[in-house]
């Protein structure tokens, strides 16, 4: 059953629509993304799901809740990790997991959060002399210290070297698996491939597209990518003709093909049948990268 | 869902604690505003009490020695440091850099932050106090005053006035940088309205009167009398009540949390 409802969610600032219509179920236990360029609403749309801003239209309900209004309710079971926030200079992590720990009725074990996160020997470090990192994983351990059913993370592995990410993105899997429900907002491509079970593509404040990762790749036109050179010429109309091809081009002397997964299939067909080899031949799978540039228009 | 069983609604037990107590560690980890709050003011009467015409008694003052009247001026200057200086930068620090916005996410409420701050403040304050009234009794023989209660009341309510002073300052201030500068400017008025370079009972009368419009000066002037064992003035008292009162409400209405 969903446990974040969002429907028909409107928030303007000053000068411009930041989020302009979004609606989206997160269902219990699942890992939901959130992508798009920046600018795009993101952080506003999990902002009030996070009840620190109120929606100018449209609902938001938690757990049954409403962010703004049952504050209290929502607090308890939804963990964040915010962009680009601070904390007290000169905290240490040890302080400020057992401040943030003593904020809920029933904290998990800061100590082991620590060490999960690789902050063990960071402990008596002050906020301010943690690299990026550092505070990157302690934001993170943060957001799980109240032991949450839902999680709410912007930009999660921003600021990670890539051992770091992928040590993030395991813990973020483990979270899952122990029932919490996470809600990720993101701009690598290979994170939310990687982790999420479905993503929503939010831009200028609208969603254009809700999927899964692999049924969002699918509906990019030319998810599939044939190209070979020919041992002969070949007639390019033959291959435009072809059922499920979406374009041909010629560079240089290779053909490229895009189409869809049958499109290789007919390729290799029709060369068959008439002689031809075809040599280095190349198939590439389009990435949620291409997705997102088709579905978006723009560039990360 | 189990979620929605879950006892609520009540504060979280020991969070206020938790807090009061991560903030008293950091205010502890800044030495210079310890330095100018609870130090300072006593290191100054020490200064001026070692200077012997200081201490001789003065039939302009009443019969007074120059050191007497310094230790009103000592506890003020507290109140001046740890409400006007060393606070509103904190404050304002804690919303510039989203520390008020990190804890809106959890169950404990942003305003206990800023709670704990005004406390530990009021806290330092009472402290350094204590610090420039043994110093007077013990180095210089300053009589404690004789009207002990209303010295009290009087430090009290001039105490609340300069911490909402300094709550709104940092409430109409955006960044830490303005911040400072607002409070520096109001930092030097506040101080020669408590007489830190001329007690206020020695202003000429005209200048008396103005600064006793002022929460400092008339406070300054409520201790002189409790000093001396009178009950302090009403309207002394009344316009530093007023003060803290007014502060108290234009921070509240005017301090944002992000």
């Amino acid at each position: 059953m969903a446990i974040i409802e969002v429907s028909g969610l409107h928030k303007a600032y000053a000068d411009k629509k930041a989020v302009d219509g979004v609606s989206f179920d997160v269902e219990e236990g699942e890992i939901f993304g959130i992508l798009g360029p920046n600018g795009a609403g993101k952080t506003t749309t999990v902002e009030c799901v996070e009840g620190l801003r109120r929606p100018d239209g449209g609902s938001v309900r938690v757990a049954g809740y409403d962010p703004v209004a049952d504050r209290d309710s929502v607090t308890r079971i939804l963990g964040a990790q915010l962009q680009e926030s601070e904390l007290q200079p000169k905290i240490t992590v040890s302080e400020a997991l057992e401040l943030y720990a003593a904020c809920y009725p029933d904290p998990a074990d800061w100590r082991a959060l620590a060490e999960r996160l690789g902050l063990t020997d960071k402990l008596r470090t002050r906020f301010a002399k943690l690299s990026g990192g550092q505070k990157q994983r302690l934001s993170i351990a943060l957001a799980l210290v109240g032991k949450p059913d839902i999680v709410v993370l912007d930009e999660l592995t921003t600021g990670l070297d890539p051992r770091a990410r992928r040590d993030t993105w395991q813990l973020i899997q483990d979270v899952r698996d122990s029932g919490v429900t996470v809600l990720l907002v993101t701009h690598f491509m290979e994170e939310a491939q990687r982790l999420c079970d479905r993503i929503a593509l939010i831009d200028k404040g609208r969603i254009t597209a809700l999927d899964t990762p692999s049924g969002l790749i699918g509906r990019t036109a030319g998810s599939t990518e044939v190209s070979f050179a020919p041992s002969a010429p070949l007639e390019m109309q033959l291959l435009t003709d072809l059922p499920s091809v979406a374009s041909v081009t010629r560079q240089d002397d290779r053909i490229v093909v895009s189409g869809t997964d049958e499109t290789v299939h007919a390729v290799l067909s029709l060369l068959a049948g008439r002689g031809i080899t075809a040599h280095q031949l190349r198939v590439t799978e389009a990435t949620l990268d291409d997705a997102y540039l088709d579905l978006t228009g723009t560039n990360t | 869902m189990t979620t929605l069983t879950r006892g609520r609604t009540t504060a979280v037990k020991g969070s206020a604690v938790a807090v009061l107590k991560a903030e008293a560690r950091l205010i502890l980890r800044e030495p210079a505003s310890l330095f100018w709050v609870l130090a300072f003011p006593a290191i100054l009467l020490g200064i001026l009490g070692a200077i012997p015409s200081n201490r001789e008694h003065d039939a302009d003052l009443g019969g007074l020695r120059v050191v007497d009247l310094y230790v009103p001026v000592a506890l003020l200057l507290a109140v001046i440091m740890a409400g006007l200086q060393a606070m509103p930068p904190v404050l304002t620090g804690y919303r510039e850099r989203g520390i008020l916005r990190r804890m809106s996410s959890t169950p404990v409420r942003p305003g206990s932050l800023i709670g704990a701050q005004i406390a530990l403040h009021g806290a330092a304050i009472a402290v350094s106090a204590l610090l420039a009234l043994a110093v007077g009794r013990i180095v210089f023989d300053v009589a404690l005053p004789r009207q002990l209660f209303g010295y009290l009341v009087a430090l009290a309510l001039v105490t609340l006035a300069a911490l909402a002073l300094g709550a709104t300052i940092s409430a109409v201030c955006r960044t830490t940088k303005i911040t400072q500068a607002v409070g520096s400017a109001v930092f030097f008025p506040a101080m020669f309205a408590s007489g830190v370079w001329l007690p206020v009972a020695t202003m000429p009368d005209v200048l008396q009167r103005i600064v006793t419009l002022t929460p400092l000066g008339a406070a300054a002037q409520a201790l002189d009398e409790a000093a001396a064992g009178e009950w302090p003035g009403w309207t002394h008292l009344g316009v530093t009540a007023l003060w803290a009162v007014l502060l108290m409400a234009a921070a509240r209405r005017w301090f944002k949390w992000e």
